[in-house]
């Protein structure tokens, strides 16, 4: 097998604060390959935004971070400032969360998406230009020749994603990043963008990893899940089996917490909050929260992450008690 | 007149003129030329300070021409006469005419004014920049050594400075461009503590760009608002302090005419000519209130938080 586009080994975050250590992210290992979608799937405050943002350097300072993450075969951890700003630049596309605040309003958008390709493959102003106009037809923004020198605001929020999308696909990126990419969305929109990336994706190869509390984004798109809690992976699987085989209770009651059309019962919600990343559970972090808590060992003993079927993987002592959230599987 | 305000207002002005090209967009971006013209026009005293402020370039440009005297045109039998048709503003102790002593005198103060403002932009925005930019250590220095200049009263510094390099108009800009600085680089700061944290930087790290581009392109354009403002509110009380050191002897130097050393020449003569003072006083508070309206006004167009206010005020 070929080697992965990127690949997360034992990554580690904590930012000192005054009242101790907070542990956000616990040990993630993550692995996507060329053309496939990696879902990580999370509650706020899980951890799955510092992981990607962690790994590829993007942290704020003052946040203490190790472990290694491998883009293409190179370390990002150990590379140098100024040569892992310029490789994540080529190699590695991301598109934030929010449509309104991640584009500059002073910059017409064209020097934004053209922007990387002019610096760091050293290309004309024009050639820039002309790369922007051919990216903004590409996600499917009419009058491209046209709309290449407008500012972000004369924009609606769905264009500016599709204009985010454009700027992390300057350079033909290996892997594209995406954090809560269509979260600030409406729905149509949300479903536009997604086919445009998964189109792209088609046609270019990229890897994906897409950020997301949406459990129906993730049905949609994606070939793998990570499901986070507390700052680790609870739950990892191709995506069809996760949804018809869940094994984590945490991931059960997650499905189990999706509205449905038809249905008239009450939204199933899960009692308690997210883990306190300053005094994180010396166990199972969902331990205080689940529904199973099968016996003292739970509360005392952190489950590894173990084999439950092909490829699918799981962070529980009890991956076989089916059911024991109502509504917890889609069968 | 080339303000060094002129190089920081360029890109803000930038996206409006795109904006209007593009009717469809509707709104304005923030900042644009229209939005400062709107706001002057509802705006009575802010313009007539734009006019005091054009009618200063003007006369401090000009001055030696539109004065009907010249600034040393020593006339001892018309000594201390009051203002006539002759000598609007009067005469001073040697039968020099005031008015044109006044006209004249523009030039100094504002040459002052422009010149040590603009160096303490252009030193305390760098400063500002790369403190609030790179953090840490960076910012502890700058920001301390800024501290250690602001905790000197303005004066008690500029005298300081004048003292050790000796009494003179460029002595006057240096003390004056010193004393500046630090506020120029507090508020750059802030605002780049601020604007480093918005996403959009964030997108230009990760796709590659480098820090110089980052600050040129990303920040610099995007906290360049208040210090617009602040450029136009410094130049107001540079001109004070100028006036206040050439009355101390300490800037512009007799028999070179300046509105503060003529205060100083008519400290003598208050009670039988009070035109001598009443003048040159009229036209320092003139400019600086005009200074400070325009300053004023530009803040409500270039604030985010009146901006808001502005438009739900200003649009049907």
């Amino acid at each position: 097998m070929s080697e992965p586009v990127f690949a997360v080994r034992d990554l580690r975050v904590s930012v000192r604060t005054r009242r101790g250590l907070a542990s956000i992210v616990n040990g993630v290992d993550l692995t996507v390959d060329r053309g496939r979608t990696l879902a990580v799937v999370g509650e706020s405050g899980s951890g799955k935004s510092m992981t990607m943002l962690a790994a590829t350097g993007l942290t704020p300072s003052g946040v203490r971070v190790s472990g290694s993450a491998r883009l293409l075969g190179t370390d990002l951890r150990t590379m140098r400032a100024r040569k892992l700003r310029s490789f994540r630049g080529r190699h590695a596309g991301f598109v934030f969360q929010d449509p309104l605040s991640s584009l500059n309003p002073l910059m017409t958008v064209g020097r934004q998406i053209g922007e990387a390709y002019q610096l760091l493959q050293g290309r004309s102003r024009a050639d820039a230009r002309r790369r922007a106009v051919e990216l903004l037809g590409q996600v499917g923004i009419p009058d491209a020749e046209q709309r290449v020198d407008s500012y972000p605001h004369q924009f609606s929020g769905g264009m500016r994603q599709r204009v985010m999308i454009a700027m992390a696909l300057a350079c033909e990126p290996e892997l594209i990043i995406a954090d809560e990419a269509t979260t600030a969305l409406d729905v149509t929109i949300e479903a536009q963008v997604i086919d445009l990336v998964t189109e792209l994706q088609a046609k270019l190869g990229t890897a994906v990893i897409w950020i997301t509390h949406d459990l129906s984004v993730v049905a949609g798109m994606a070939d793998d899940v990570a499901v986070m809690y507390g700052g680790r992976i609870v739950e990892q699987s191709p995506v069809d089996e996760l949804f018809e085989h869940p094994a984590h209770p945490y991931t059960k009651a997650l499905l189990g917490a999706r509205p449905r059309i038809g249905d008239r019962s009450p939204l199933a919600a899960i009692p308690g909050s997210p883990p306190n990343p300053l005094r994180l559970p010396p166990g199972c972090a969902f331990y205080p929260r689940c529904p199973v808590r099968g016996d003292a060992r739970c509360a005392t003993e952190l489950p590894p992450l173990a084999p439950v079927g092909h490829e699918h993987r799981a962070r529980t002592f009890y991956a076989d008690v089916a059911d024991a959230v109502p509504g917890g599987s889609m069968s | 007149m080339t303000t060094p305000s002129a190089q920081f207002t360029e890109p803000v002005a930038d996206p409006a003129t795109a904006a209007t090209g593009d009717a469809a967009a509707g709104r304005p971006s923030a900042g644009s030329a229209r939005d400062v013209a709107r706001v002057l026009v509802r705006r009575p005293l802010a313009l007539g300070g734009l006019l005091v402020i054009c009618l200063m370039v003007v006369l401090a440009l000009f001055g030696t021409q539109i004065a009907p005297n010249g600034e040393n045109d020593v006339d001892v039998s018309q000594m201390l006469t009051g203002p006539s048709a002759k000598h609007w503003f009067g005469t001073d102790e040697l039968g020099r005419d005031v008015l044109s002593r006044v006209i004249i005198a523009a030039h100094a103060s504002l040459e002052v004014s422009v010149v040590s403002v603009g160096a303490a932009l252009v030193a305390g925005v760098l400063l500002g920049l790369l403190a609030g930019y790179y953090g840490r250590f960076a910012d502890s220095f700058i920001m301390r050594c800024m501290d250690v200049l602001f905790a000197f009263p303005v004066m008690l510094l500029a005298i300081a400075i004048v003292a050790v390099l000796g009494a003179g108009i460029s002595s006057a800009m240096i003390a004056i461009a010193v004393v500046y600085t630090p506020i120029f680089a507090r508020i750059t700061r802030a605002s780049v503590l601020s604007v480093r944290e918005e996403v959009y930087v964030r997108a230009a790290v990760s796709i590659g760009v480098p820090d110089r581009e980052i600050i040129g392109r990303h920040i610099l354009p995007n906290v360049a608002g208040p210090i617009i403002v602040q450029t136009s509110l410094s130049l107001g009380f540079a001109i004070l302090t100028e006036a206040a050191l050439s009355f101390l002897g300490l800037g512009v130097q007799p028999p070179q005419p300046s509105w503060g050393a003529m205060l100083y020449d008519a400290r003598g003569f208050v009670e039988q000519a009070w035109w001598m003072a009443v003048f040159p006083g009229l036209a320092i508070v003139l400019t600086v209130l005009s200074f400070n309206l325009v300053g004023d006004a530009l803040r409500d167009v270039l604030d985010p938080r009146r901006r808001t206010q502005l438009e739900a005020a200003g649009r049907p």
